[in-house]
């Protein structure tokens, strides 16, 4: 059963006429709900506000990680551990072809379903799964590979475990062993970017975000608690958090939009796969035209100038 | 909770009510064991208290002295100031929080950072102060942190961090977070040029500076009962249903875990850095 927000009722109602229709065949409804159903779209997606994206961008119905890898990967094998402590599954590493181009995948994976969000632990990986990804990111860079990655997590997992195994370490750790890999890296928000915990696998070559994705350095629910010491001001926090794609955009934070179907991947997955499949390879296409050093030189510095801040004596 | 507020409210409350011609006396509360000092005495004592060895908190001018040759220290970049690049605004404006911190500090930023001897070896020296925004970490921080490191490359000297921090300041929402990776990158490079830097943890030091630079250290000290983690206990608490173990977080659960190499008493401090700085520099 798919999921509808509040926002979305109306196109609902109009698809729900479609099949309605389809089952009459009734070809001639069906073309005036069509188009009805395009100028809805446009209507309702073109105006949502930072909250609705939010909403969106935590959409169950969303594309996750193996979702995309399901679509895109070929000729794929899994890989797994972190060769001391344990498998993660909140994280998980691919390897196989994105259109023939040879690419290791990472990504933070949520689940479907109760016993898959648990099994999953609802995509907040632990410093074990951190780790994973930092060893297939350096197997990645011993053979020459690209890397993919895949960033859809409410946060690093906040529990004894974690960090009784340091998960600061552990997202420190790859922060600064991401950002000198020395094979082309490209790193995508698809869903939710929670904080440090997405981070730790965003420190790429190129950084974007799908078009309903949101990125953040605390959930809006926590901002509002600590700061407006209100839980309710969730939709306030949101706002001013600036955590959509188009304003990270804009502030000059991520590299690049990737153009998501208008009525978003929860609602055209396929459509959403090929959006990031094709920035992939363009993006791809674009840094092994760079020498290794080129490349190199520019990601620290992107990395390093990041900042906004102003000098009295300058 | 802010031992720093403690400090100050127990000196309020216990003050005798002066007469015209009388000095108001001064008198510090040990919060772990009760202890009631003469402020004099907690001070020539570092804020380590005399009786049970408690780590008050400290603020910036008072640890530069603590490590810094005397008259060596001389600061960098303190003409940085944050702008409001999101126009943040909660319950109060991002800009109007700075100004308070500008009030109590007289800095604009959390972050203190220069260049010293320490028992004549070269230094730079990076201080966040807990009193300004909770010595939360943002883009001024983030550039100090990294020009710090440009100047240990330039000057071919160690690098000390000494952190207090509650995170990534949200008032610069995603600008914040990137400081994580900003610094992290730069003590990269660092690292390749096999420059040591030393990260010394004093209370509290959580979050995003947890997860950054605080943990990156060739050597990791943290000073005695201080907090240390990604998660902040209300939200672990939240998250798992239930208490936390007793000690958990303290840096001496951290030493056991493996995760920092030492707990150093504050009046060692100065020493071991040095020490260790020796050990790596000019081989
Ligand atoms: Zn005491």
């Amino acid at each position: 059963m798919a999921t509808y927000l509040e926002f979305e009722k109306k196109i609902k109602e109009i698809q729900d006429n479609i099949i309605a229709a389809e089952v009459r065949r009734d070809e001639a409804a069906i073309e005036i709900l069509q188009k009805q159903l395009e100028k809805e779209v446009a209507k309702t997606y073109k105006n949502l506000s930072p909250y609705q994206k939010l909403q969106l961008a935590r959409h169950q119905d969303r594309p996750y990680a193996l979702d995309y890898i399901n679509m895109i990967l070929e000729d794929k094998y899994e890989l797994h551990g972190d060769r001391h402590f344990r498998d993660d599954p909140a994280i998980i590493c691919y390897i196989g072809y994105i259109n023939g181009e040879k690419t290791v995948v990472i990504g933070e994976q949520k689940g479907r379903g109760t016993k898959n969000k648990i099994r999953r632990n609802f995509g907040m990986p632990h410093p074990e799964g951190y780790r994973k990804a930092l060893r297939v990111a350096k197997m990645a860079e011993k053979f020459n590979l690209p890397l993919l990655m895949l960033i859809d997590t409410p946060g690093a997992y906040p529990g004894l475990g974690a960090e009784e195994r340091n998960q600061s370490e552990a997202i420190a750790r790859n922060l600064l062993e991401l950002a000198e890999l020395d094979t082309p890296s490209v790193s995508i928000v698809i869903g939710e970017g929670g904080s440090g915990g997405a981070l730790a696998i965003g420190v790429a070559d190129k950084l974007a975000m799908m078009r309903y994705s949101v990125f953040s350095v605390i959930s809006p629910e926590g901002c509002a608690a600590i700061l407006w010491n209100d839980p309710a001001k969730v939709e306030a926090a949101t706002n001013a958090l600036k955590i959509t794609s188009e304003d990270l955009k804009e502030l000059g934070l991520i590299d690049d939009v990737i153009d998501e179907p208008l009525i978003g991947a929860h609602r055209d997955k396929e459509g959403a796969a090929n959006a990031l499949k094709n920035y992939y390879l363009e993006q791809l296409q674009e840094l092994k035209g760079l020498s290794k050093e080129e490349r190199m030189q520019k990601r620290y510095e992107k990395l390093t100038q990041v900042g906004a801040f102003k000098e009295a004596s300058k | 909770m802010n031992f720093l507020n403690i400090f100050s409210k127990s000196q309020q409350s216990l003050k005798k009510q002066p007469t015209k011609d009388e000095a108001p006396s001064h008198w510090v509360k040990c919060p772990s064991c009760q202890s009631l000092m003469y402020y004099k005495e907690i001070e020539n004592q570092n804020y380590v208290c005399p009786k049970c060895g408690f780590h008050l908190r400290i603020n910036v001018n008072d640890r530069i002295k603590l490590l810094a040759d005397e008259g060596s220290f001389v600061e960098y970049d303190a003409d940085l100031e944050p702008v409001d690049p999101l126009h943040f605004v909660d319950k109060k404006s991002y800009k109007k929080r700075v100004e308070e911190g500008f009030k109590k500090t007289g800095r604009k930023s959390s972050v203190v950072s220069g260049e010293c001897t320490m028992d004549g070896i070269l230094t730079q020296l990076v201080v966040f102060d807990f009193s300004f925004m909770g010595g939360s970490l943002g883009s001024v921080e983030g550039e100090k942190i990294v020009r710090a490191v440009n100047r240990a490359i330039e000057k071919r000297c160690g690098l000390i961090i000494v952190s207090a921090s509650g995170g990534a300041r949200m008032q610069e929402s995603t600008f914040s977070l990137m400081q994580m990776s900003k610094t992290s990158a730069a003590l990269g490079k660092l690292a390749k040029e096999k420059l040591p830097y030393i990260s010394v943890l004093s209370d509290p030091t959580m979050g995003g500076v947890s997860a950054s630079f605080a943990m990156l250290g060739d050597v990791i000290i943290a000073e005695p009962g201080a907090l240390i983690g990604f998660a902040g206990q209300r939200v672990i608490k939240q998250t798992i249903g239930s208490d936390l173990p007793e000690g958990f977080q303290r840096a001496e659960f951290l030493l056991e875990k493996g995760s920092i190499d030492m707990v150093v008493n504050r009046n060692e401090l100065k020493k071991t850095l040095s020490d260790l700085m020796k050990l790596f520099l000019n081989n």
